[in-house]
């Protein structure tokens, strides 16, 4: 039996409204659009707020509160807030864990994408992956019974006692480092370990992304495998690396509950890598929800906003960076 | 003369190439080492959450309250329950607007509004986690008046959004533009054949998506420090067996629960490792591989899962 499909009137309003918003279609396209939309004002939600809310503090040390000065004073009973010391340890921890997360990455993923053997990369992938998949409490309960006392503390002692004694430079690794290994060198050893698969994972992208014409020529002019990776590949690919080593920048600037594990979180007058320090994401950690005046609260949302503005930055600069390289490259040229 | 000076020439030669092989060799040995050196850490951790946590785990662990110190026993069901509330919460709060986004973003990458989405995403997925959590206390904490496990679902909710919009939209990218095209073609409205065929032939990548989106969320502190607080003492049974004796509607009772500080494993990972009592460091390493097998069973899961989609959808 065929069914019949009654179809509205011609003139039925019922009809005209379907007609008029397209079947439901323009309804539909409009809560697309709001939710698009939603999650831009979102994003700009958070950086209004948290200026806002940052006011008062804005206007009473101005850009005081960000200088670097020697003798910066965080001290919540008198109500003065200068946030240098912060800033100087997320910097230090998060320039030194990219000094050294940047050639391990770099090795990992070229290994990945261009040596390993096709069995054996999907589960490398996945390893890779899932050291970013730990969550950052369980890296710091490693960090502090672990790692630090068996692995830090000896690499700590031998810097101080061989870089240690040069001068100038000396004075980055001024010792000693606590027994327990609890110092910004720590800090930075777990930061790097964490960084490392979000630059792996980029870099091995962008390599793979580049036409195999490249590596043909190259090799076909007699270039060694390792010639043609470092010399024609790795330039080719530099803006989009170069993107990878901010994004995983960006990270380590933000990282919170691993770092304030391992760091002490004491502010000291050293700059030594080797000495307890803080940084800005722990000290909202440890101190904001016991904040013990209004003044204190706003001088740590400003310390939020600081880091907020700093990640957006960066991550401004790697997507562009990222999106250069895969622009560049016709779709049909990718492997 | 001519020859001996060829003969040097070669010699030459030969010692370069040599010596060029012998950098090729060496570099590449380099880049295989290095792999092994980043695995290094990861077995570690593995290796000794398992061995620490191990020993203390057991099913009380995971069916009593905390207990005081000194007391034998006690577990961390007050935290196993909170982080249930929270992602269910965040669930309720990112799966929607996220997937919607998602449709946008895969349908009109290139529209201006579709490359400020993808853009926005990006921007969200870099932002510190704290700082979302600084953020939810200001516009929920603070006019709300108290820490509630609302406020952590929004918090955690916030953090899944990028991962979910991400995922979905590749996902929904997969399917086949012929499906589409053939739903079009009879005549259905864009909104039915986004709803009633693309979504559905993407459902379990989407799925996927937001059980990687909980295990990353899962695993979070920092947002809820100053948002869900914790609370030792969170207890759904009482609070649900109370509501009923008090002939509370359904509603009244799922408020009251998310009406309170809650607590998360990570949440109580973090407090008891800061806790002199070894006891208390004890149970922060079974809390630790509690998370941990949850975060890897979960990751290796949805990781076969999409493969073995993405094999089918391509081949």
């Amino acid at each position: 039996m065929i069914k019949q499909i009654k179809t509205l009137p011609q003139g039925s309003w019922m009809k005209r409204l379907d007609e008029s918003i397209k079947h439901g279609d323009i309804p539909w396209q409009i809560i697309l659009i709001v939710m698009s939309v939603a999650i831009m004002i979102l994003v700009v939600a958070i950086g209004v707020m948290l200026w806002n809310e940052s006011g008062e503090a804005r206007n009473m040390f101005g850009w005081g509160f960000l200088a670097p000065t020697s003798d910066a004073s965080w001290d919540p009973v008198n109500d003065h807030f200068e946030a240098w010391p912060f800033i100087y340890g997320t910097l230090l921890t998060s320039l030194a864990s990219i000094i050294m997360a940047v050639p391990i990455s770099l090795g990992i993923a070229i290994f990945l994408a261009e040596l390993c053997p096709e069995w054996l990369r999907l589960p490398l992938n996945w390893l890779v992956e899932l050291l970013a998949a730990i969550p950052s409490v369980v890296y710091g309960l490693w960090g502090i019974f672990i790692f630090l006392p068996t692995a830090v503390t000896p690499v700590g002692n031998f810097l101080f006692e061989t870089v240690g004694k040069i001068p100038w430079i000396g004075a980055l690794f001024a010792g000693p480092i606590p027994e327990s290994g609890v110092s910004r060198l720590g800090a930075a050893f777990i930061l790097t370990i964490m960084i490392i698969p979000t630059i792996t994972a980029v870099t091995r992208d962008v390599l793979l992304s580049i036409p195999a014409s490249q590596r043909e020529a190259s090799l076909a002019l007699g270039a060694t495998q390792w010639e043609s990776i470092w010399q024609v590949l790795l330039p080719y690919g530099i803006s989009g690396i170069l993107g990878a080593v901010i994004l995983g920048l960006g990270r380590a600037l933000g990282e919170t509950m691993a770092v304030t594990m391992v760091i002490g979180n004491s502010i000291e007058g050293t700059i030594s890598l080797l000495r307890p320090g803080y940084t800005m994401a722990s000290v909202i950690a440890n101190e904001f929800a016991e904040a013990v005046s209004r003044l204190h609260s706003e001088a740590l949302v400003e310390v939020g906003l600081v880091l907020f503005f700093m990640t957006l930055i960066l991550n401004m600069i790697a997507r562009f960076l990222v999106w250069r390289v895969a622009r560049r490259i016709p779709a049909e040229a990718r492997i | 003369m001519t020859t001996q000076f060829q003969e040097l020439i070669a010699s030459n030669q030969i010692r370069l190439a040599s010596r060029r092989k012998f950098i090729n060799a060496f570099m590449l040995t380099v880049t295989g080492f290095l792999t092994l050196l980043a695995l290094i850490p990861l077995f570690w951790i593995i290796g000794y959450v398992f061995y620490k946590g191990g020993s203390f785990l057991s099913f009380s662990f995971f069916t009593q309250l905390p207990r005081p110190l000194g007391m034998e026993g006690g577990g961390v069901l007050h935290a196993l329950e909170g982080t249930m509330i929270l992602a269910l919460l965040a669930a309720i709060f990112a799966i929607p607007p996220g997937v919607l986004a998602a449709f946008y973003a895969s349908r009109y990458p290139n529209t201006p509004l579709g490359i400020v989405l993808r853009f926005s995403t990006d921007v969200l997925s870099g932002v510190p986690s704290i700082v979302i959590g600084l953020f939810v206390y200001i516009i929920m904490v603070k006019p709300m008046g108290h820490y509630s496990g609302l406020a952590g679902g929004v918090a955690t909710g916030i953090l899944m959004l990028p991962v979910i919009i991400r995922t979905t939209e590749e996902m929904l990218k997969l399917v086949p533009g012929a499906l589409r095209e053939g739903s079009l073609a009879l005549g259905a409205p864009e909104w039915k054949t986004s709803l009633s065929v693309i979504f559905p032939a993407a459902l379990s990548g989407v799925i996927t998506g937001f059980l990687l989106a909980i295990s990353r969320a899962a695993g979070e502190t920092a947002p809820l420090l100053f948002t869900a607080l914790g609370n030792e003492r969170y207890d759904i049974k009482a609070i649900i067996t109370n509501g009923m004796a008090q002939k509370q509607s359904i509603f009244t009772i799922f408020g009251r629960i998310v009406d309170q500080p809650v607590d998360s494993l990570p949440l109580t990972l973090w407090k008891y490792a800061q806790q002199p009592y070894p006891e208390r460091i004890q149970q922060s390493w079974t809390v630790a591989l509690v998370l941990m097998i949850f975060v890897l069973t979960i990751n290796i899961l949805a990781r076969l899962w999409v493969e073995s989609r993405k094999r089918r959808l391509q081949g």
